[in-house]
């Protein structure tokens, strides 16, 4: 597999400051797996997620998507290459309804200019009621079979998450990045989401980078984990490499982790 | 889930609410006809703005929707609107006045074609007070708008001073007298229908003719609804959902694809684009452009108009606009002249900016949202997609007001 990656981080560094929050990361992941990120708070993994997606600029190193140098790219570009993400407190338009918050994550895949939205051509109504055909369809697969017209404030917690996976999924990403979706979920529902996330990658066709803190989750969804620490990255592999790594153990999962 | 009855209701104004647009427009189309009757009416009547009042209502209209779509839909607080109200009503100086009596050009004007100076017919000015007033909303954007929030606002302010400074001081720029300073450009040439006229009954010259006001009135009213068309528009449009998402999360918006440059680089633009036909359209009414409207008192004027109303909903900034610009015309004199016949020495037209000041704060506390506020699902409503059966399960067999082709 290792052939065929996705993603190529090489050395990446981000200081702010003398504070060193990914410190020359190794990155690499493979097309269509299901990788995570995992590290104790402030290990620079949401640091590491932002550097991909654009909102930050890595102080050095490179970052390859898809064959495109992309670590200098404002976020809208790297999103159009096809890099979809959610946030880790959830980041919704709040005063938007569901439908229109995944119109938007839509938009750079649609094409009506200003005049075409002014005289409304026949072309640019075919293109709006196809985007909200999709938009529909879309959020009906992320389990939000109503409501598509609420203001996305007003939905249930679980649902305002399920419903940043749908805009996200709207940017037809190649790669999902997911920061800590499952936060805040109850057991019954963060199973269900795991299942989701594994069948996302299995229909959508998606590659998905996952930033979890529930260890259920990491182990029973993830091909592979990479584990920071003090933005380093302190071990690599598949879940039972990492659920015996002496380093990883000390790190972050503790004594013990081993029965779980 | 809701009750029956709140549903009921709910459909009730639905299919009223489809008479609101249409009824608003005829009454205010036939404004000039029913005035006397209005003005004639016991109590009310003195309170009653004159047509030639409506005009600058109705301009002043026009520039709060276009500021309407910078604060309102994408969120970007702009001090300095004024600045394309002055491009706008100096574009009118430069194309339909004596100003450039270097040459003698005429295209279909309302003037004499031996005139020296440029005369090109008003609506061709609009246009092109429109353009170069986008244009300069570009320029003024690039640079400002990679500034977020307060730092916008400041930024925005400094633009909203050096563009009347340079009109102020334009009549030696470079040695050339580009806006005739302190004194502007007067006498602009007014609209008309120069062509039309020659075998229709339609004035060749608004200014010339007896129903001088009635005929600004119908060309501002037809520029208004023309501006309500295009941002209604453009807000339910691709691009307006960029800018409502860049007003909601700046970041997220960028993370989902949206660029936010140029999204926010359009909103500036097009919200200019409608402050300059507006300005050319007033400086065509007053028959002049004159530095001394433009001042940041102005800008703040159309801020209040957008926020008493609510920012981001078009029937809101019509109601503000309309409101403040009646009390700003008339009202206040008129109340004034009230309270003067009963004996109380006030002007209130000398605390103009206190008693805006009052209505906003009055606003924030009881309405924050304004007075008529954006109702962003409702829009769905209208539009037609929306969950709602097509039969009501609690009375079966009874047809909602759903369109079945909406979906």
């Amino acid at each position: 597999m290792a052939e065929d990656n996705l993603v190529v981080a090489t050395k990446v560094r981000k200081e702010f400051g003398g504070l060193v929050a990914t410190d020359d990361v190794d990155f690499s992941i493979p097309r269509g797996a299901i990788v995570s990120l995992i590290g104790p708070n402030g290990a620079g993994k949401t640091t590491f997620f932002n550097q991909l997606t654009g909102v930050y600029q890595p102080t050095s190193g490179s970052i390859l998507f898809d064959g495109t140098e992309v670590s200098y790219l404002p976020p809208h570009t790297i999103t159009k290459l096809g890099i979809g993400r959610t946030f880790q407190n959830i980041r919704l338009f709040a005063q938007m309804s569901a439908m229109e918050n995944v119109l938007v994550g839509m938009n750079c895949r649609l094409h009506s200019g200003i005049l075409g939205a002014i005289l409304r051509t026949p072309r640019v109504k075919r293109e709006e009621a196809e985007a909200r055909d999709k938009a529909r369809e879309l959020l009906v697969y992320c389990g939000l079979p109503r409501r598509h017209h609420e203001r996305s404030v007003s939905l249930p917690y679980g649902d305002q998450r399920r419903l940043e996976v749908a805009r996200a999924l709207a940017t037809e990403p190649k790669l999902l990045l997911l920061d800590e979706p499952t936060a805040g979920m109850n057991p019954q529902e963060t199973a269900e989401f795991t299942a989701f996330v594994s069948k996302v990658r299995d229909e959508k066709d998606v590659t998905v980078l996952l930033i979890e803190h529930d260890m259920k989750v990491v182990m029973g969804v993830s091909e592979r984990i990479t584990v920071l620490e003090y933005g380093a990255k302190i071990a690599e592999g598949t879940p039972a490499e990492i659920r015996a790594d002496e380093r990883v153990i000390e790190a972050y999962l503790g004594r013990g982790a081993g029965q779980t | 889930m809701t009750s029956v009855a709140e549903r009921a209701r709910g459909f009730a104004t639905g299919s009223r609410d489809k008479w609101i647009a249409p009824g608003v427009i005829v009454l205010g189309l036939l404004y000039p006809w029913y005035e006397d009757i209005l003005q004639s009416l016991p109590l009310i009547g003195d309170f009653i703005p004159s047509t030639e009042s409506m005009v600058v209502m109705v301009a002043f209209t026009m520039m709060a929707l276009g500021l309407n779509i910078v604060v309102g839909y994408a969120g970007l607080l702009d001090l300095g609107y004024v600045a394309f109200y002055a491009v706008g009503a100096y574009t009118a100086g430069w194309f339909a006045s004596q100003q450039f009596d270097q040459v003698t050009f005429s295209f279909l004007s309302s003037v004499p074609s031996d005139q020296p100076g440029i005369h090109i017919t008003m609506w061709l000015v609009l246009l092109l007070a429109g353009f170069l007033t986008l244009f300069a909303g570009i320029v003024i954007g690039l640079p400002t708008l990679r500034l977020r929030g307060d730092y916008l606002a400041i930024v925005t302010l400094g633009f909203g001073e050096i563009v009347p400074q340079v009109v102020r001081n334009g009549d030696n720029f470079f040695g050339f007298d580009l806006t005739h300073g302190t004194f502007g450009i007067a006498p602009i040439d007014a609209a008309g229908f120069p062509v039309l006229a020659s075998f229709t009954s339609l004035p060749k010259n608004f200014q010339t003719s007896p129903n001088r006001a009635m005929w600004f009135y119908l060309g501002a009213f037809a520029l208004l609804l023309i501006t309500v068309f295009c941002t209604v528009r453009l807000r339910d449009s691709r691009l307006g959902r960029a800018w409502i998402a860049i007003r909601e999360d700046e970041t997220a918006a960028a993370a989902m694809g949206v660029p936010l440059m140029r999204t926010k680089t359009w909103s500036y633009a097009l919200g200019a684009f409608f402050g300059g036909v507006a300005g050319a359209y007033y400086a065509s009414f007053r028959g002049g452009a004159f530095p001394a409207d433009f001042f940041f008192q102005f800008s703040v004027f159309l801020l209040c108009m957008v926020i008493l109303g609510g920012m981001g909903s078009v029937w809101g900034v019509i109601a503000g606009a309309m409101i403040l610009g009646y009390l700003d015309r008339e009202g206040l004199a008129t109340i004034g002249s009230k309270i003067q016949d009963a004996g109380l020495d006030f002007d209130p037209t000398k605390y103009q900016f206190g008693i805006y000041g009052i209505i906003i704060v009055t606003m924030m506390l009881l309405r924050p949202a304004g007075l008529i506020p954006e109702r962003r699902h409702r829009i769905e409503m209208e539009e037609g997609v929306h969950d709602t059966p097509f039969y009501d399960v609690e009375h079966e067999g009874t047809l909602t007001d759903r369109d079945p082709s909406d979906d």
